[in-house]
């Protein structure tokens, strides 16, 4: 008889997730085009004094992987949100159109408004994302039994690719905005500066503590809302501030690095198949997952473009698109 | 043992589109346990929606302790109400004591973490439902009729007075449907839960009630003790239905034989 509900393996999985960071962290600050040697990171990290080559690199690689871990914990928790939210093991930022909205505005913003601060991007792509979020739940909802799964991803893939064509409509005939929004567009954490990691992280704070404060209740909610409201939680508030939480973390995550997919449901995924279906568990874990996979993909992406690198949200699509087919089939299959 | 009154005055519920619960007016009966009957389509789970306040009336008034409901602040009202709905989800992959567990969620707080108190009561709501050896099993592997224990135990780690069940016995067989109103007696005995549930096998409702709501279209048509209103000009009027009633020769509740078109007669020839 268990005298808590934390799952057995919890303190075991929590010790690796670390343990797996600390040698992300190590591996983002270490590998790149350039190999830094023990010595050269010793002294990048604590010597501020030392100029070998080495070390600066290493110093420049900081904010870049400070900025990667903040990215993959907010898309890892917004994962999370939105597969509660929509009650659906395969909502992702990305495959709900979610991204795209946030794109086409920040887009919008490029080619019209010449924005070029790091909050004017943060403004409109959340604006995008938020307007994209409600867009597609609602058209997911329309008809029959409410906004089902298979709906929803219809929706969103839908919305998607009419939001691109639109994004690539405006950005060909101007070649100026195209090498600014080229480099955004794929997503990305290598321009990564101290101010944008500034900038991020009120939001990063903002989303985290809605997970974290969603997490019981949003556990109610997965038995069903009959279930939730019995347990006396208000099903629509709830629903709405956990989206809000998921669009905040998603929004700020794509106007600072650009549309990286697929890294919310990976890190979630993982995190269930491993410690079960509670949330509480489940958001923070998800937030370390989601700081592993997204800084692995850097470095990745980074060793396979050397001399130059490969974008991470090119690395991270590539091993999430085929994951989230086997992911679609093994659920169509559970709901025959 | 709590003594909450529970009463519905003029309720009107219904859909979006449709009216179903046509003007109600009902005092549940304190540490009781009352059945609601009636035919397919009557509104029997609309009513117990409305009384759970998963849906909202279109008007009339619902109210706990003379208070109406929609002023008492949720999770405080789940403390004293609990339910179980008709068709719950299970997450994938949750465990039995997980499951269980959830119950507690109108007693906690989100700063103040699972107590001892938490504890004992899932540890109580399994015992009490015959699952503490399969704390540890996944909902996905048991048999429908452990698994209905399982989500009887969730809703009873609740620990409210009153607890309202749609069909808790649907799909299950025979033994199984005996063993689960079995318990719920027990529940109902022990702790003087006021139990309203919804059955369909009439002649189980006419056993394991103190109190039978009888529904037709949307109206209460008849309450009271069993052997007072389960008659066969009830059960016409109710179920459409001819029937003889008699005695149960085991429990002496009323008991409906149906006659049908081919049989009626032949005990005589
Ligand atoms: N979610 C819903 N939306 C719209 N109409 C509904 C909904 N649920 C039930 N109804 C309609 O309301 C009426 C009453 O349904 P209800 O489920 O309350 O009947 P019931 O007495 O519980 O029936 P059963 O014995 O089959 O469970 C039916 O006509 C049904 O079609
Ligand atoms: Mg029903």
């Amino acid at each position: 008889m268990r005298s808590s509900p934390v799952p057995k393996n919890f303190p075991a999985v929590l010790v690796i997730g670390l343990v797996l960071l600390g040698v992300c962290v190590i591996a983002s600050l270490a590998l790149g085009s350039r190999l830094v040697r023990f010595h050269e990171l010793i002294d990048g990290l604590f010597h501020h004094q030392a100029d070998s080559y080495g070390a600066s690199v290493v110093r420049k690689r900081i904010s870049r992987t400070v900025f990667s871990l903040f990215c993959g914990a907010a898309l890892g928790v917004s994962g999370s949100l939105m597969q509660s939210v929509t009650r659906n093991p395969i909502a992702d930022p990305s495959i709900l159109g979610v991204n795209t909205g946030a794109s086409l505005f920040v887009v919008c913003g490029i080619a019209f408004l010449h924005i070029g601060t790091a909050n004017q991007y943060i403004g409109l792509a959340l604006a995008g994302a938020a307007i994209t979020a409600v867009f597609v739940y609602g058209i997911g909802s329309m008809g029959r039994g409410g906004a089902t799964p298979f709906k929803l991803v219809l929706a969103g893939a839908a919305t998607s690719a009419a939001l691109s064509s639109l994004v690539t409509a405006i950005m060909i005939p101007r070649s100026s905005v195209m090498d600014q929004f080229r480099f955004w567009q794929v997503g990305s954490v290598g321009s990564a500066t101290w101010s944008a990691v500034a900038a991020f992280v009120p939001f990063l704070i903002a989303g985290m503590l809605i997970a974290f404060m969603t997490a019981p209740a949003l556990n109610a909610m997965a038995l069903g809302d009959e279930v939730a409201t019995g347990q006396g939680v208000r099903t629509g508030t709830l629903r709405l501030v956990a989206a809000l939480g998921g669009v905040l973390l998603c929004g700020v995550t794509t106007a600072l690095a650009g549309p990286i997919g697929f890294v919310g449901l990976l890190a979630t995924h993982v995190i269930r198949l491993i410690l079960g279906p509670d949330l509480r568990f489940v958001i923070p874990m998800s937030a370390i997952s989601g700081a592993v996979i997204l800084t692995v993909s850097d470095v990745c992406g980074r060793l396979i473009g050397s001399p130059g690198e490969l974008e991470v949200g090119v690395v991270t699509a590539f091993i999430g698109a085929p994951i989230l087919i086997l992911l679609a089939m093994r659920s169509k299959m559970r709901s025959l | 043992m709590g003594s909450h009154v529970f009463q519905a005055e003029q309720v009107v519920a219904g859909y979006d589109r449709q009216t179903v619960i046509d003007g109600v007016s009902l005092v549940v009966p304190v540490n009781r346990i009352s059945v609601m009957i009636g035919a397919n389509g009557c509104g029997k789970s609309t009513l117990l929606k409305a009384l759970a306040r998963l849906i909202k009336p279109e008007s009339g008034s619902i109210s706990l302790d003379g208070k109406p409901v929609g002023k008492i602040p949720p999770k405080q009202l789940a403390r004293v109400l609990g339910l179980l709905p008709q068709s719950p989800i299970v997450p994938e992959g949750i465990t039995v004591a997980d499951l269980v567990g959830r119950g507690r969620f109108p007693h906690q707080s989100w700063h103040a973490g699972w107590t001892s108190k938490d504890a004992e009561a899932v540890a109580e709501a399994m015992r009490i439902m015959n699952i503490a050896e399969l704390a540890d099993r996944h909902i996905d592997e048991l048999s429908g009729g452990q698994r209905q224990r399982v989500w009887i135990a969730m809703a009873l780690a609740q620990q409210t007075d009153i607890l309202f069940l749609d069909e808790p016995t649907t799909f299950l067989d025979i033994t199984y449907q005996i063993e689960i109103l079995d318990l719920l007696t027990d529940l109902n005995r022990k702790y003087g839960t006021t139990i309203v549930m919804v059955l369909h096998d009439i002649n189980l409702s006419a056993r394991y009630a103190d109190h039978i709501f009888a529904l037709r279209e949307g109206k209460l048509m008849a309450e009271g003790k069993p052997s007072e209103v389960i008659t066969d000009l009830l059960v016409k009027d109710i179920f459409g239905l001819d029937c003889a009633v008699i005695k149960d020769p085991v429990s002496g509740s009323p008991l409906v034989v149906p006659k049908g078109r081919y049989h009626a007669g032949s005990a005589s020839r």
